[in-house]
């Protein structure tokens, strides 16, 4: 268990991913079946533990020290899951190496209990571990590690790990159950692939490059097909013998948030396409109104009204028995045009394509889309077989530009990791209010886009400009006639409640400093405003 | 004789009427006793300071020769009178040269313990508990909460990140009187022989526990003159904890930013100081050692000071032993 407090309380302070990916995949060589199979699930959410209620738990303490010198103790930590276990009374030392319990028999133990002894058993396993340790197993049980670790994170670890690609991971994740050991001999090769043992898996996606500059010069534009790039998520909807699946593109099941779109996959085949708000072939919504969909547990009846969903489909991997991933572009596309054919209208349309002879013609139309949800044009292949990952040459986006917007500095945070010494996460707002007496509104927060050099200039403006602070986070001088202007590009916008302004921005970053303009031109938040309602 | 006529709160510090002397005043006074030179406890322009040689000793380095108008080398565990109290130095185990002042009169006996820990630690003498009526003690971690690991597992955590990511700098903050010594010392004890670079602050007092025979093995100024960025990856760099949010710590390259301190406990602690690599390791007692040494010293009478006193007050109320705490101010735990 101790490994696993450590990995954990590692994970917790450390910001740079390959940190992070160095961590656990060191985790997954150092640690023996079945435990770091089930660290994996634990960090991925695939880990089936009984849970505790926090009642519970404080229960449990009450029953073994003073509620005053805990209360006193709460207050000072502020989470329950800490506090107790630190106050658990077990002294420290006490603890040898060979009573600790390892995350299996942990987890077996508490499995065993049944609800009746779970809060015994439970307190008889925190008696034998370290405060870490404790902690760790508080957290599993009343959920909620929250180690800043995707499921996304934690495949791509173990991709590295075994010196593979982590579409392979992807593939069979879905087919492969805790604690993963025909996996992890694979992955040492010392056991064959293992075959997975469910319906309706997720395909790894395949993903585009952006156009760079002189990318397109070589290359024939009669080689290439283009279609919109459209502003939702992009999915993959799968259906095998009647088991539906709706898949995130990094492999994370999705369909518990579109019981609407689920019922519509009556097919035997795979989609990958965008979701969107709207009805196929009629309105497409914003990505703000996707957005109401996103990260839900449950949807309402209302909501799903309000906010219909459905997928643009662009390729088709499956279609019955029929992999198609290994055929050209082309065909893919004639197999797919049949196939949504016979789909419900409402729910699935095709994406269509954009005619072009020359790249300066289809640099004007992508400059000047026809609907405000597309954000720039695709480009693939006719001849490209559907790979997993990003292959340089077969797919290509092309984004339109981004928005760009004159913004004040107000707030700088201390960054991480190589830059903890610099103030590098910025806060800054755009005028609000009367002309004559405007004030500041923060409209986002961005850390990238500036050079190293541009980064030690923000840094000694922070310092040498600094009116208040708060722990890490100073406040700069943001005055009309004293300030510095960041122009921030982003990618869109968002209606936002959570935010002052009522706007939150895609992507921001600084573009380009602006020691030039005066503070009392940078733009006013109506600016942003139209661009939200166009 | 009441205890509180031996010894009584004063907003200079704890003040004893009879004997005319303050201990660990926060302004200057004619006649201070000292258990120690972390900055809060020992400070510059007093008349006549008492302390251990070692003591003395840190304080000139610190203040320089004239700290003080004139000074008295207490030698542990010899009774001196001082205007007819009887006064005696015993070890701490807090750094280098830390003491309890026992006071003593007309059977009346108080124990300030200034700073203190229990657990074994290279670079200074063990704590002896003293019996006495009263037992002041400090609360710098006086909450069930904290309770310090094993120091051996902490210096392992350590050396352990240092494997695993080589490239990069593993830069610890220590404060610079006691913990750094007793980290750099820690690491030697583990088997780490390569050179440790030290921030000019160390320097000094490095140079001097050096000089009182606790060994700590190659050390280096953690200049760029010693081969610009790249020298110090793999490396470890011990510096004081202010020092770390500052222009210095740029000169390394993609730090493993590490702090010895028994704050590191709390999670929540390391995360707002940015911290990657919590060291626990303290110059304090934790929890257990508290309550431990009150028992020791089987004191019928308990005074808190400097730290988190209300639990302790409580856990001697529970424990039946009369207990109350001193409210002094201008203890900032510099050591720790
Ligand atoms: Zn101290």
């Amino acid at each position: 268990m101790k490994l696993f407090a450590d990995l954990l309380d590692r994970l917790v302070l450390t910001s740079s991913r390959n940190a992070k990916l160095k961590l656990l995949a060191d985790y997954f060589a150092s640690v023996p079946d079945p435990d770091r199979g089930l660290a994996l699930a634990a960090i991925t959410g695939d880990l089936d533990i009984p849970s505790f209620k926090p009642a519970m738990l404080r229960a449990l303490v009450m029953e073994r020290m003073d509620p005053v010198l805990f209360a006193y103790s709460y207050d000072y930590v502020g989470d329950l899951a800490e506090t107790v276990s630190l106050v658990w009374p077990a002294r420290e030392g006490r603890v040898l190496h060979n009573a600790d319990p390892s995350l299996s028999e942990a987890v077996a133990a508490l499995i065993e209990a049944g609800r009746a002894n779970g809060p015994s058993v439970f307190a008889a396993l925190l008696d034998r571990l370290d405060a870490p340790s404790r902690f760790a197993l508080i957290k599993l049980v009343t959920g909620g590690l929250r180690i800043g670790v995707s499921a996304r994170r934690a495949k791509q670890a173990l991709a590295d790990f075994g010196q593979i690609e982590v579409a392979e991971i992807e593939e069979l994740w879905h087919g492969i159950a805790p604690p993963y050991e025909a996996l992890f001999a694979w992955l040492e090769k010392r056991g064959e692939k293992p075959v997975p043992q469910a319906q309706a898996l997720f395909r790894p996606v395949m993903l585009s490059n952006p156009v760079q500059d002189g990318d397109l010069e070589k290359l024939d534009p009669a080689d290439y097909r283009a279609e919109w790039k459209w502003d939702g998520i992009r999915v993959q909807a799968t259906s095998e013998g009647g088991v539906h699946r709706l898949y995130s593109r990094t492999g994370d099941d999705i369909s518990g948030a579109f019981p609407d779109l689920l019922e519509a996959m009556d097919f035997s085949g795979a989609i990958d396409g965008e979701l969107l708000v709207g009805v196929a072939g009629q309105h497409t919504g914003t990505f703000s109104d996707l957005q109401q969909r996103l990260n839900r547990k449950a949807v309402s009846a209302k909501m799903r009204e309000k906010f219909p969903v459905f997928v643009r489909c662009y390729d088709l991997l499956q279609d019955g028995h029929d992999d198609l991933r290994p055929l050209p572009f082309l065909e893919r596309r004639s197999r797919l045009e049949a196939f949504v054919a016979r789909l419900p209208a409402v729910r699935f349309d095709l994406s269509p394509f954009v005619d072009f002879s020359g790249w300066e013609e289809l640099d004007d139309r992508r400059r000047r889309p026809p609907h405000p949800v597309i954000e720039g044009v695709m480009l693939k292949r006719r001849d490209s077989a559907y790979v997993p990952g990003r292959p340089k040459g077969p797919w290509f986006k092309w984004k339109r530009d981004p928005h760009t917007v004159d913004a004040v500095l107000m707030y700088a945070q201390r960054g991480h990791g190589k830059r903890s010494s610099f103030y590098s996460d910025y806060t800054f707002g755009v005028w609000t209010g009367p002309e004559e007496k405007p004030e500041l509104v923060p409209v986002g927060k961005a850390y990238f886009g500036f050079t190293d050099e541009e980064l030690r200039q923000i840094d000694k403006f922070v310092r040498d400009n600094t009116v208040e602070r708060f722990g890490p986070v100073r406040s700069v001088r943001a005055e009309r006639g004293h300030g510095l202007v960041l122009e921030v590009a982003f990618e869109g916008l968002n209606r936002s409640t959570r935010h002052k302004s009522g706007v939150a921005m895609r992507f921001p970053r600084i573009s380009r400093l602006r020691w030039d303009k005066p503070a009392a031109e940078a733009d006013r938040l109506e600016t942003l405003q139209a661009l939200l309602d166009g | 004789m009441r205890p509180s006529d031996l010894l009584q709160p004063r907003p200079q510090g704890l003040y004893c009427p009879p004997g005319d002397f303050f201990i660990d005043p926060v302004k200057p006074v004619g006649r201070a006793l000292i258990t120690h030179g972390h900055a809060d406890h020992a400070r510059a322009g007093h008349g006549t300071v008492m302390a251990t040689r070692e003591t003395l000793e840190i304080m000139a380095i610190r203040y320089g020769e004239g700290f003080a108008g004139s000074r008295q080398e207490a030698r542990l565990g010899e009774r001196v009178a001082v205007n007819g109290v009887e006064v005696s130095f015993h070890p701490a185990g807090h750094v280098l040269g830390s003491a309890q002042i026992r006071v003593a009169q007309g059977g009346r006996c108080i124990v300030a313990s200034g700073d203190y820990k229990r657990r074994r630690d290279p670079t200074c003498l063990g704590f002896e508990p003293i019996a006495c009526d009263v037992f002041i003690t400090e609360a710098t971690f006086g909450l069930p909460v904290f309770r310090h690991p094993d120091d051996a597992g902490e210096i392992a955590r350590l050396l352990a990140s240092l494997g695993q990511f080589p490239e990069r700098t593993h830069l610890v903050g220590a404060y610079s009187l006691g913990k750094a010594q007793r980290v750099i010392r820690l690491l030697r004890d583990a088997g780490y022989a390569e050179t440790i670079y030290i921030h000019g602050a160390l320097e000094k007092l490095c140079a001097y526990y050096e000089s009182q025979g606790i060994a700590l093995g190659p050390l280096a100024p953690a200049t760029i003159d010693n081969g610009g960025k790249a020298a110090f990856a793999g490396k470890i760099v011990v510096g004081p904890p202010s020092a770390f949010a500052d222009r210095w710590a740029r000169r390394f390259s993609d730090p493993v930013s590490a702090f010895a301190s028994g704050w590191m406990r709390i999670r929540q602690r390391a995360k707002q100081r940015g911290v990657e690599l919590p060291l626990i390791l303290s110059d304090h007692s934790d929890w257990d050692e508290l309550v431990a040494t009150i028992a020791d010293t089987g004191a019928s009478e308990v005074w808190v000071t400097h730290g988190r006193e209300e639990a302790l007050v409580r856990w001697c109320e529970i424990n039946g032993i009369a207990a109350r705490p001193l409210h002094l101010v201008g203890y900032e735990d510099e050591g720790d």
